[in-house]
Order: C-alpha cells, then structure tokens, then sequence
C-alpha cells in the first residue's frame, strides 16, 4: 500500500493522474507536463511536496553534530536562514541532498528526500550515537504536509493567503519580506506554517510546511486567490522538467552513495574549511586533482527523441558515459540532459552523441543551467 | 470523453485501423492520446517493411516517457506520416485525422475480426 498525502483527495477532484514516487501515490500531472511547466516559468504553480521528510535536531551539540555530517557550513546560518547541504558517508558519496533551516540558535529543521527518510534517519542515528554533544534527532517527518508555490506571479497573491507577520525565525512583517533561503514562522488560523522562500523550479517561490488541516487550506486558498494570476496545479513530470532545465539534481539520479558532490558539480556547497566532517579527505583530495567523472549538462543538437535516464553517451565514436535526466525541455522545444562523462570529456562546446534505441543522436555539452531566464 | 469514431476498428494496445480494400490507415487514439500528452516525437516503421500483428513498430515520446506502438494488422507498410513526424504534437490534435501514423497493404484481411469495434473499445476505456 503506497502512502498518500492530505491532499490525496484534492488530486482526485483535480483529475490528477497519479503514479508512485519514493512510495507515495502522487500526482504526475493534472492536465499536460508543458502547460504546468510554462505556468511556473511565465506565472504560478503550486506542487504537494508532502511526500518529502522533515527532521528536527536540537540541542547545544546540534551545530557541531550537523557540521559533521553535512558538506556545508551551518555555522554561517543565523536564526531564519537556510541553506542546500549534502550529507555524506566516509567515501564522500551522497547519502542525501537536503535544505537545512535554523529555526532558532539550537533549533534546525532539515527537509530531506521522500525516498530517502528511512535511509538518512538510519545513517543520522547512528552518527548521532557516536556523538559526545548534547542532542536531539526527530524524524518529524509524518507530521508535516508541504506546498511549494513556485512562479514569477506568486509573490503578487500570496499575502492573500498568509496575510500577517512572522512569529518565528526571519522575523518580517509580510511573508514577500523574506528573501531568498530565509525561513519564517507565520500564524495561518489557529496554527504556525513554515514558509520558506525556496524551491525546486529556478524560479521564485516559496516552500510552506505545516500540519495537514493548513496545508489543505494553503492549498485550496492558493488555486482560488492564484486563480487571476493563472495558477496551476502541477505535478511531478512538471517538477522534474522544471529541475532539469535550471541542472538540480535528483537524488538516485544525479546523485548516490556512490558519487561525490564534487563529481556532481556541488563543490561550492563543500565548505572543506570548516573543520573535518564526513569524507572531508575524499572530497579535498578530487577538489585538489580533479575526479574521473564529471556531470555535465547538454542539448541535443538536431531533431531527436528526448534523451532519458540510462541512454549511453558517446564521444570520439566510444561510449563514454550516461544520461542520469533527460526530457524534452517545455521551455526550449529541445531535447536536454545531465550525464556523467570523464573529466576531459566535460567542457562546455564538447560534441558528444547520446545513443537512443540503437542510434546515436548529436549533442553538445553546455554550460549549467541549461535554461536561464532573460533578465 | 474520450472520441471514439464508429468506423474505425480498435486493438487493445489503442491503435485504430481504418480499412479500404486491401489496405488500412493505422493511428493511436484519442483515449491514448490523451494518456500520453505533450506528443513530442514520434518514429514511424520504414517504406517496405514488413509487420506482423501485434509487433512493436513504432514510439511515441512524450515530455515524460517513450511508449511503444503495436501495428494492429500485418502486412507491408505503403506510406508513413511525414506530417506527425515533422509537427509530433498533430497525433494529440488530430488523432483521427492528420495525426495518422502509416498506411499497410493488408496481408491477412482475416485479422480484421480479431480487432474490437467503436462500442466494445469504449467498454475497454470505460467512456
């Protein structure tokens, strides 16, 4: 039995077709992927991200602990900030990607992969055994539902639905007051919804985490008060498609226990002088002498079916690599993708062919992201 | 709703045929059309080669994923659709007309009573 979300109903009503995803039985799209798609580019869309998991660590050892288990440096957050963070095992691979948000100086909220809850709180367990500090660890992850309100236009209604100040976090007198990977408590009805300017799309928007009963009122509010500003409800093909064009990874696609996030391309998110953390000596060593892979972003060159995940890639007449995402991409009528290929392979401008069904189709690397908006 | 013309005969895997004489029009329909979405490339069989029923020979993409296309008949194939290839999106607009995939000479006219009719192709679908 796939586990469904509060809004699993509000799906239904919707017409929204539905597949499994980490576990869950969500929606993959309402009425077509592109038109969801063009709707959070060129206005606003909103996604049922409650299938993603919370966790909460506090305590005075939480700043050390996380500053040991994640890549990047928490100690840079003040109250109300949040950054993206990858947690990593000894070898320097990927256990997850995850935002980590400082709610308060010994409070911090992380929102993590749906499909991998069960892996990270396992991983963060142990770690957490192993830790002398004073610390609280709580997979919060079954009391929380989550929208992401994702669009150009979404910051013109949303005080509609969330009309007051913050009461927690980035204190701002209106939820558009917070700028980008701040977070905030705000008073919806008799409850607190977290909301975050954040998102998966390379748009503007905002992230809201609350408990079931808000979330279904943030959403229904948000269709009818996003409703003249051309709001859709979008799903996950959607979701993905808008990812891959701005070049974040996926988990289990891009990125894996396996793979390093200076292999991905996620060194920036690598404070490696903060002090020693988990694969710390992996990650300075192929920041120092450079990896074998390297993923890189590319367009087909010519007509062409969409590049998928697993299609080989080809250059100097070998096969070199693999698409790990591909699609179609809405925005630009073209084939896109991210692949691993080696290093010197991966420059931008390199001519490379992605093998579809037996035929090897022309492709070249481009710089990230593949899609950027004109100013 | 989905359309489903009367004069058509249907497959399970949603093809429609449309017969004249010897030889017959194939195409996806407007339920599977509607499934798929967002068509964005299609890749017909080559002039000449020969099909049996049920063979794969055919996919469509969409945004999301690639689906294969089973011919509904066997026989040779006469003329594909260079229209839906070069303009993919026609096999969501038109399915029944400008959306046509390829036209086959028959090569067992029997086959034809095997495929299902509009009605009992709606009760496949369900509406």
């Amino acid at each position: 039995m796939l586990n469904r979300t509060t809004l699993f109903a509000a799906h239904q009503k919707l017409g929204g077709k539905l597949i499994e995803f980490g576990g869950w039985e969500m929606p993959v799209q309402y009425t077509s992927i592109t038109d969801e798609h063009l709707a959070v580019r060129n206005a606003a869309g909103i996604f049922d991200i409650s299938h993603m998991g919370e966790v909460t660590v506090s305590g005075t050892g939480a700043v050390d602990f996380l500053n040991r288990i994640l890549t990047n440096d928490v100690r840079k957050l003040f109250s109300g900030d949040c950054q993206y963070s990858l947690m990593t095992n000894e070898r320097g691979g990927v256990v997850d990607d995850l935002y980590v948000c400082r709610l308060s100086t010994e409070v911090f909220f992380l929102v993590i992969n749906a499909s991998r809850i069960a892996a990270d709180v396992a991983w963060m367990q142990t770690q957490a055994a192993q830790f002398p500090g004073e610390l609280r660890l709580t997979d919060a992850s079954h009391n929380y539902a989550a929208v992401a309100l994702q669009g150009p236009r979404v910051k013109e209604f949303i005080t509609q639905i969330i009309p007051g100040a913050s009461v927690s976090g980035k204190r701002v007198p209106a939820v558009t007051g917070l700028k980008k990977n701040e977070i905030g408590g705000f008073p919806l009805n008799n409850a607190c919804v977290l909301i975050s300017r954040t998102g998966y799309t390379g748009e503007d928007g905002f992230e809201l985490v609350g408990q079931d009963d808000s979330i279904r009122q943030v959403w229904d509010a948000s269709l009818a008060a996003g409703q003249p500003f051309g709001i859709k409800p979008c799903g996950l093909g959607a979701r993905d498609t808008l990812r891959t064009e701005v070049c974040y990874p996926l988990y289990g696609h891009e990125l894996d226990e396996d793979t390093t996030p200076i292999e991905a391309g996620l060194g920036f998110f690598a404070a490696l002088d903060k002090g020693e953390f988990n694969g710390r000596a992996v990650l300075a060593g192929q920041k120092a002498n450079g990896t074998k892979k390297k993923l890189v972003a590319f367009k087909m060159t010519g007509k062409s079916p969409p590049p998928r995940p697993h299609y080989p890639i080809w250059a100097n007449g070998a096969p070199v690599g693999g698409v790990t995402s591909g699609t179609q991409s809405p925005s630009l009528n073209i084939g896109i993708g991210l692949g691993y290929v080696p290093a010197e392979q991966a420059k931008p401008d390199t001519q490379i062919e992605i093998e579809i069904r037996g035929n090897r189709f022309p492709a070249i690397i481009v710089p990230k992201p593949i899609y950027k908006k004109l100013k | 709703m989905s359309d489903i013309p009367s004069d058509l005969k249907y497959a399970k895997s949603h093809e429609w045929v449309r017969v004249n004489g010897d030889t017959a029009v194939v195409g996806i329909t407007d339920h599977a059309q509607h499934e798929l979405t967002d068509i964005v490339f299609v890749e017909l069989p080559s002039l000449g080669r020969m099909l049996k029923a049920g063979e794969a020979c055919a996919v469509v993409e969409s945004v999301k994923t690639a689906s294969d296309i089973y011919s509904p008949v066997s026989g040779e194939i006469l003329a594909i659709n260079q229209s839906v290839i070069a303009n993919p999106g026609l096999a969501n607009t038109e399915p029944y007309a400008g959306g046509w995939f390829y036209k086959i000479k028959l090569a067992d006219p029997a086959e034809l009573s095997k495929l299902m009719s509009a009605e009992e192709y709606l009760g496949q679908v369900g509406g």
